[in-house]
C-alpha cells in the first residue's frame, strides 16, 4: 500500500520534471545522444575494422566487413606480440599496485594518526609530489634507475629494461596522492575500535593490518582502482626505462609502436586487432565495475 | 611500549620515504642542477656554464612555438571541456536541480560518456590516428568525399592538426567532468533549489544563479586539473600526429621536446632547462588559477 503510493510518488515527481524542462526535453535528448554516438561510434568502428581484410580498411571506412576475419586477431596476438605486452602489463601492474597500496597505506596511517616530531615535513614531502610535472624529473629518473642496475645483488632486477625498475618507479610517483588521500581517510576513522585492541595487547602492526586497514575498506578500494588505472595507461615511464627490451614493453608501448613503426608495409588489420584486444579487457572491466570505477577516479577531485 | 611505538613509526616509514626520496625528490633536485650544466652524454663530466641552456632556449624558436602550443590547450581544454561537461551535468540532473534520476536513460550516458577516460592515452591515440586518416578510408573523411568534398588533413594540414589533438583531448575527458559535476550537483541539498523553485526560479536561470554557484568549487577544481593536464600533454601528440610534433612542428609541445632533446638528442643539460620552464608554468598557473578562482566559499 505504502510502496504504491511512493511508487505513483516518484511517477509523479518525474512528470512534473519532464513538464517543468518542457520544450528543452526533446533537445535533450538530441544533444545527449549525438554525444553518446560521438563517444561509441569510433570505438565500434575500430573493432569492426579489426575484422576486416587489408583491403577492406583502404576501401571505404564506413563499408561493413564481407565477414569476419578473426585471424587479424590471432596475428596481431602473436606475431605483433600484443600478448607477451598484455602480460607484462598485468605482472608490472599487479606488483607495482600491490606495493603501492601496501607502502601508501602503511605512510598514510602513521603520518595520520601517531604524532612525532618530522610528521608534518614528510607528509609535505609527499604531497607536494602532487604539484611537480614528471618531464621535469624524467632526465635525471633515467640516470638513477640506470645506477640502481649497478647495486650489487639486486641491482640486475631493478635496473633499466627490467621490470622490477618500473615497478619501483610506480609506486613512487604513486605515493603522493595515495599517502594524500589515505591520509585524509585515516584521519576520520574513530579510535576507540583501535584503543580497545590496544587494551587487548595487540601490537601497533597488528592493530594496523586487522583492525584500521579493514575500516578504511572503502578509501582503499578507491586509491586502488584509480591506481591500477593510472599504471595501466602509463606510457611516459615505461617508454624511458624500457626502451631497449621489447621483451619486456607493456601494451602502451607495444601499441603505440605498431602504429609508429608501421610504415607502408604495416599489418594494417593487425593493427585494429590490437588496438581492440588493448580496449576489450578495459570495455569489460569497466561495464562491470563502472560505479567503483567512476567513484575511484573522481575521488580525488571530490576531496 | 613507547620504545615500540617509534620503532613501529620508522619501521613503516622507512621503505615508503626511501622510495620516494630515491625516485621522486632525488631526480627533481638533480633536474636543477643539470639544467645549469652542459652534460650531453654518459662519459662526458658534466661542466656547469651557468645560465648558458636558458639562454639557448630563448633563441629557440621550436621551443616557442611548444610554449605557444601549451598554452593554446591551457586556455581552450579547460574552457570547451568545463562548457560541454557543464552543459550535459545540467541536462542529465534535471535541469541542474539534483533531481535524482533526471532525463530517461541518465544512468546510460553518464556510463558511456565516462568511458573514454578509462583507455589509455596512448591507445586513443592510435584510434584517433586511424580516425583522421586522410582519405576515404579515414571514419571522417569518407563522408565528406562522399559529398563530394574535400577530405581534411587532420593531421597532416599544418593550420588543422592543433585543432584536431584538441577535439581528441576534450572527446576524452568531458566523461570525467560530467560525472564530477554530476555528483557534486548531487551533494548540493535539495532544500536550496526548493526554496529557489518556490521563488520561480527554474530552467536556465536556476542553473546559472543557484546551481553553478554551488558548483563553484568543484568547477575550480575541474579547471585546475585540466589545466595541468594542457601543460603536461605528451602521449596524444608523440603517437598520434606525424613526426611526433608535427607537421613541421605544428603540434608539438614542451613535454615533446623535452623528451626529444633528452633521449633522441642526448641534450641532457638543455632538456632538463626546459623542464625547468615547464616547472615553473605549472607553479604559476596553479598559483594564478587558485588566486583568480578564489570567491567566498558557500558553505552548506
Amino acid at each position: 500500500m505504502a510502496g504504491a503510493v511512493i511508487v505513483r510518488g516518484r511517477a509523479h515527481a518525474r512528470e512534473e520534471r519532464r513538464r517543468r524542462l518542457g520544450p528543452l526535453s526533446a533537445l535533450t535528448h538530441v544533444a545527449l545522444l549525438v554525444w553518446a554516438v560521438l563517444v561509441i561510434v569510433p570505438i565500434v568502428w575500430t573493432f569492426l575494422a579489426s575484422v576486416k581484410s587489408e583491403d577492406e580498411i583502404f576501401g571505404d571506412a564506413w563499408s561493413l566487413p564481407a565477414f569476419p576475419r578473426f585471424d587479424n586477431w590471432a596475428r596481431a596476438w602473436e606475431q605483433a606480440h600484443v600478448g607477451q605486452y598484455m602480460v607484462n602489463s598485468v605482472v608490472v601492474v599487479a606488483f607495482s599496485t600491490f606495493g603501492t597500496m601496501l607502502f601508501g597505506s602503511m605512510a598514510a596511517y602513521v603520518l595520520a594518526r601517531y604524532r612525532f616530531r618530522g610528521n608534518r615535513a614528510i607528509y609535505l614531502l609527499f604531497v607536494s609530489g602532487l604539484a611537480f610535472p614528471v618531464y621535469l624529473a624524467l632526465t635525471p629518473l633515467f640516470f638513477v634507475v640506470q645506477n640502481m642496475g649497478r647495486v650489487p645483488v639486486v641491482g640486475p632486477f631493478i635496473g633499466l629494461n627490467t621490470h622490477g625498475g618500473l615497478v619501483l618507479v610506480y609506486i613512487a610517483y604513486s605515493l603522493p596522492f595515495t599517502v594524500f588521500f589515505l591520509a585524509a581517510f585515516f584521519r576520520t576513522l574513530p579510535g576507540a575500535v583501535a584503543e580497545a585492541a590496544f587494551v587487548d595487547g595487540a601490537s601497533h602492526t597488528r592493530v594496523f593490518f586487522q583492525v584500521m586497514l579493514p575500516m578504511a575498506r572503502p578509501g582503499i578500494v578507491s586509491v586502488t582502482v584509480f591506481n591500477i588505472l593510472g599504471q595501466w595507461n602509463q606510457y611516459q615511464l615505461p617508454l624511458v626505462l624500457l626502451t631497449s627490451a621489447k621483451d619486456k614493453w607493456v601494451l602502451t608501448q607495444g601499441i603505440a609502436d605498431i602504429s609508429t613503426a608501421a610504415g607502408y608495409d604495416a599489418d594494417w588489420s593487425a593493427l585494429f586487432a590490437a588496438l581492440s584486444m588493448a580496449i576489450l579487457p578495459m570495455l569489460i572491466v569497466y561495464t562491470l565495475f563502472q560505479s567503483q570505477i567512476q567513484k575511484g577516479l573522481t575521488a580525488g577531485a571530490l576531496k | 611500549m613507547r620504545h615500540g611505538r617509534t620503532r613501529f613509526v620508522a619501521g613503516f616509514l622507512a621503505v615508503p620515504v626511501a622510495l620516494y626520496v630515491i625516485y621522486v625528490i632525488a631526480p627533481y633536485a638533480q633536474a636543477f642542477h643539470i639544467a645549469f650544466t652542459d652534460w650531453r652524454g654518459v662519459n662526458a663530466d658534466p661542466r656547469f656554464v651557468g645560465t648558458e641552456n636558458f639562454e639557448r632556449l630563448l633563441a629557440d624558436d621550436v621551443f616557442w612555438r611548444a610554449v605557444g602550443h601549451n598554452l593554446l590547450l591551457l586556455v581552450l581544454l579547460p574552457l570547451l571541456t568545463i562548457v560541454i561537461a557543464l552543459f550535459f551535468a545540467f541536462l542529465l540532473n534535471a535541469g541542474g536541480t539534483g533531481g535524482a534520476g533526471g532525463v530517461r536513460g541518465s544512468r546510460f550516458y553518464r556510463v558511456v560518456f565516462f568511458f573514454p577516460q578509462v583507455l589509455a592515452v596512448a591507445v586513443v591515440a592510435v584510434l584517433f590516428q586511424q580516425v583522421f586518416r586522410p582519405d576515404r578510408s579515414g571514419m571522417l573523411n569518407a563522408p565528406l568525399i562522399a559529398m563530394g568534398l574535400e577530405p581534411v588533413g587532420f593531421l597532416s594540414d599544418t593550420d588543422v592538426a592543433l585543432w584536431s589533438i584538441l577535439g581528441v583531448l576534450v572527446w576524452q575527458a568531458v566523461g570525467f567532468y560530467v560525472v564530477l559535476f554530476s555528483a557534486g550537483i548531487a551533494s548540493i541539498p535539495r532544500e536550496l533549489f526548493e526554496a529557489a523553485a518556490i521563488d520561480g526560479a527554474s530552467g536556465p536561470p536556476m542553473f546559472f544563479r543557484v546551481t553553478l554557484p554551488l558548483l563553484w568549487d568543484t568547477v575550480q577544481v575541474g579547471w585546475i586539473y585540466l589545466g595541468i593536464l594542457a601543460l603536461d600533454v605528451f602521449a596524444i601528440v608523440w603517437v598520434m600526429t606525424a613526426e611526433q610534433g608535427g607537421p613541421d612542428h605544428s603540434t608539438t609541445v614542451m613535454a615533446a621536446e623535452i623528451y626529444r632533446n633528452a633521449f633522441e638528442y642526448f641534450k641532457f643539460g638543455y632538456a632538463c632547462a626546459m623542464g625547468v620552464v615547464l616547472f615553473f608554468f605549472t607553479i604559476g598557473f596553479a598559483a594564478l588559477a587558485l588566486r583568480l578562482s578564489r570567491r567566498e566559499r558557500i558553505e552548506f
